[in-house]
């Protein structure tokens, strides 16, 4: 059986060949392909925080990714009108600059993710799972209800934003922009899983009682948990926009929280790089099976089936001939 | 805003309302019984719809429609239970939640491969189309009326079922110790795929009779399963009679709030303004209600305390 260090590094370096390769056999497409599975590893790696270590089955991660992408729709919205934003009395002016714009889809959803946390934590179980559905549910209906932005039809971004010093128009610059913010995003999650946060959610996940005795708050822990998770997914949200020049409600669908869920369990849960291969082999399915069928979804389905009923550890589970993340 | 809209937006929403407490009934009996939560439960409604829709383009009868939805549904759902489902009982609530995700993908697909991406549409029979007027001269359409009152004798039917027979009984017992009643001599096996398939049945009926009134197609039944989930949150999961009250307030709430939000506003805002405010808070007035809900009682309003 394979090492698990050994996989995730030809996984770190494949993400990295496959678009220097594209670049010299002149295939602008596969790194589009591959960056889409970065800002989708992003994402997943954020849910991954609360599902694989806190043990939080949230079903409305789409939220977060939605909200990032709303912030980068609406600051460059008001940018490209030459309007200015008016929010609680202020006049704000728009933004193309990708740093603020990062900047405000991680503090937004954070914030989001502090009060759906603060009122989904009250519960555990299926109805947490069931209220994190309904709270994605509602951020969908409301964005197709506001008119302002483009409602059911979602805003349309003409130019990709900027980034000081590069030119995101560039596929190669844009891509090599997202994999830097992945490898930060992976190192965070690396540290976090071994400092002493980490460690204590991941009892209290395990033993929520056992933490309490010791002096320390399980909800709490898993709230800061879902607020680091929450903020992840919607800098995610931000350049998944970015990518597309795009936004829509689409982005705060049920079907993409799940497909979220998904990218980890095929991946493998609560594993580092986890996300990542889920990512990278979902975007590759989507792509090639895509090609040959419209019907895609259903070996998608069939295929999530047998893992969840035969190959508990993922991908990686598989390979390494590990079943459980957690030794 | 006369008392005539009132009482028809009223009736409205308890037709809406009822239409989800069968959707809600089989997924809380599901939950209660095998603690399993079963995201395929939108693709059995849809399941019911489609076959509904297609009975009754070859053979032009409505009855029959339902009693092929009600079957159909039902030995779908008794085929997933013996084949997939039955392997997740008592297993992480993550793999159940994306097993019966698989199954949503897998259905839907497939469905929009024998049917194809167009909706079908499912006609309202003569005997049940046109409106009657009701005491008080209220006009209103005699197939919304029936729906209420289908929705109604289920949920009575439903409940002498569980308080009234042995499988009643059987299926209480399984609540709450299914070591002890497999002990006693009941299959516990059978009764999981009898209460599934009766889940499954009254979400296939609900999809059929929503159908006649709206269009057939692929996703019409995740936006309503998630509804059905808001439901029973509020109502408190595993509880018939939770489900009940919390379908008729979701559908109350979710039909007058469209209604009556955006004139509300108009008390006090410019015309225009109040109705993008007013419609954009109704879309959320049901995840508010829940939410108030559970900040009030977090296991629901008739759950049982954790």
């Amino acid at each position: 059986m394979i090492p698990e260090r050994l996989v995730n590094w030809v996984v770190f370096a494949g993400l990295l060949a496959v678009p220097l390769w594209a670049i010299v056999v002149d295939e602008p497409f596969t790194i589009t392909l591959v960056t889409r599975a970065v800002i989708l590893a992003i994402a997943a790696v954020g849910l991954n925080i609360a599902l694989g270590i806190g043990g939080l089955v949230s079903l409305g991660h789409a939220v977060f990714f939605g909200i990032g992408g709303y912030a980068m729709g609406i600051l460059a919205y008001h940018a490209q009108t030459y309007t200015s934003l008016d929010l609680f009395g202020l006049s704000l002016a728009g933004t193309k600059s990708m740093p603020i714009i990062w900047l405000v889809a991680i503090v937004v959803s954070a914030l989001a993710a502090w009060i759906i946390g603060l009122l989904s934590l009250r519960t555990s179980g299926v109805y947490f799972i069931m209220i994190t559905l309904a709270f994605g549910q509602m951020f969908y209906y409301f964005a197709i209800s506001w008119s302002t932005y483009g409602g059911e039809d979602g805003l349309s971004i003409y130019v990709r934003n900027g980034f000081p010093g590069l030119n995101t128009l560039v596929p190669i610059q844009f891509f090599g922009l997202c994999f830097a913010l992945l490898c930060i995003v992976l190192f965070l999650n690396a540290r976090l899983q071994n400092a002493p946060f980490g460690l204590a959610l991941n009892a209290a996940r395990q033993v929520p009682t056992r933490v309490e005795t010791v002096g320390l708050n399980p909800m709490r822990l898993k709230l800061v948990a879902f607020v680091i998770s929450g903020a992840i997914t919607g800098l995610a949200g931000a350049l998944f926009a970015d990518l597309n020049r795009f936004v829509s409600p689409t982005m705060f669908s049920w079907q993409l929280s799940g497909e979220l869920i998904v990218l980890i369990v095929i991946g493998g849960v609560g594993r580092l790089y986890g996300p990542v291969v889920g990512a990278c082999l979902f975007v590759a399915l989507e792509h090639w099976l895509g090609a040959l069928t419209e019907f895609w979804h259903i070996y998608l389905g069939l295929i999530l089936l047998a893992i969840v009923l035969f190959a508990r550890g993922g991908i990686i589970g598989l390979l390494t001939g590990k079943e459980g993340a957690h030794v | 805003m006369s008392t005539l809209l009132i009482i028809e937006q009223v009736l409205n929403g308890l037709q809406f309302g009822v239409m989800l407490f069968l959707m809600a009934a089989g997924l809380t009996l599901i939950f209660g019984v095998m603690g399993l939560i079963n995201l395929a439960h939108g693709s059995l409604y849809m399941i019911g719809a489609f076959a509904a829709a297609a009975v009754a383009g070859a053979t032009g009868s409505f009855v029959l429609a339902l009693a092929a939805a009600l079957a159909v549904a039902a030995i779908a759902g008794a085929l997933i239970e013996m084949t997939v489902i039955r392997r997740l009982y008592g297993k992480a609530h993550l793999d159940q939640v994306l097993a019966t995700f698989a199954l949503i993908l897998i259905f839907s697909e497939g469905t929009r491969w024998l049917f194809g991406s167009f909706p079908l549409f499912l006609d309202i029979p003569d005997y049940l189309s046109g409106p009657v007027t009701l005491p008080g001269g209220i006009q209103y359409p005699l197939y919304r009326l029936t729906l209420i009152a289908v929705g109604l004798l289920v949920g009575l039917g439903l409940w002498a079922l569980i308080e009234r027979t042995r499988i009643g009984i059987q299926i209480r017992a399984g609540e709450n110790d299914r070591e002890m009643i497999a002990a006693l001599g009941v299959d516990i096996r059978l009764l999981y795929t009898l209460v599934f398939a009766i889940g499954a049945a009254l979400a296939g009926l609900a999809g059929a009779l929503v159908g006649a009134i709206q269009s057939v197609q692929v996703g019409m039944g995740e936006p309503v399963l998630i509804l059905a989930f808001v439901v029973i949150v509020i109502g408190g999961i595993g509880s018939i009679k939770g489900a009940f009250i919390g379908a008729l307030l979701v559908g109350l709430t979710d039909t007058l709030g469209g209604i009556f939000l955006p004139e509300l506003f108009k008390l006090f805002m410019e015309p225009g303004a109040a109705t993008q405010t007013g419609s954009a808070l109704a879309s959320m007035a049901i995840y508010i209600l829940m939410s108030l809900v559970l900040i009030w009682r977090p296991t629901g309003l008739f759950g049982a305390r954790a």
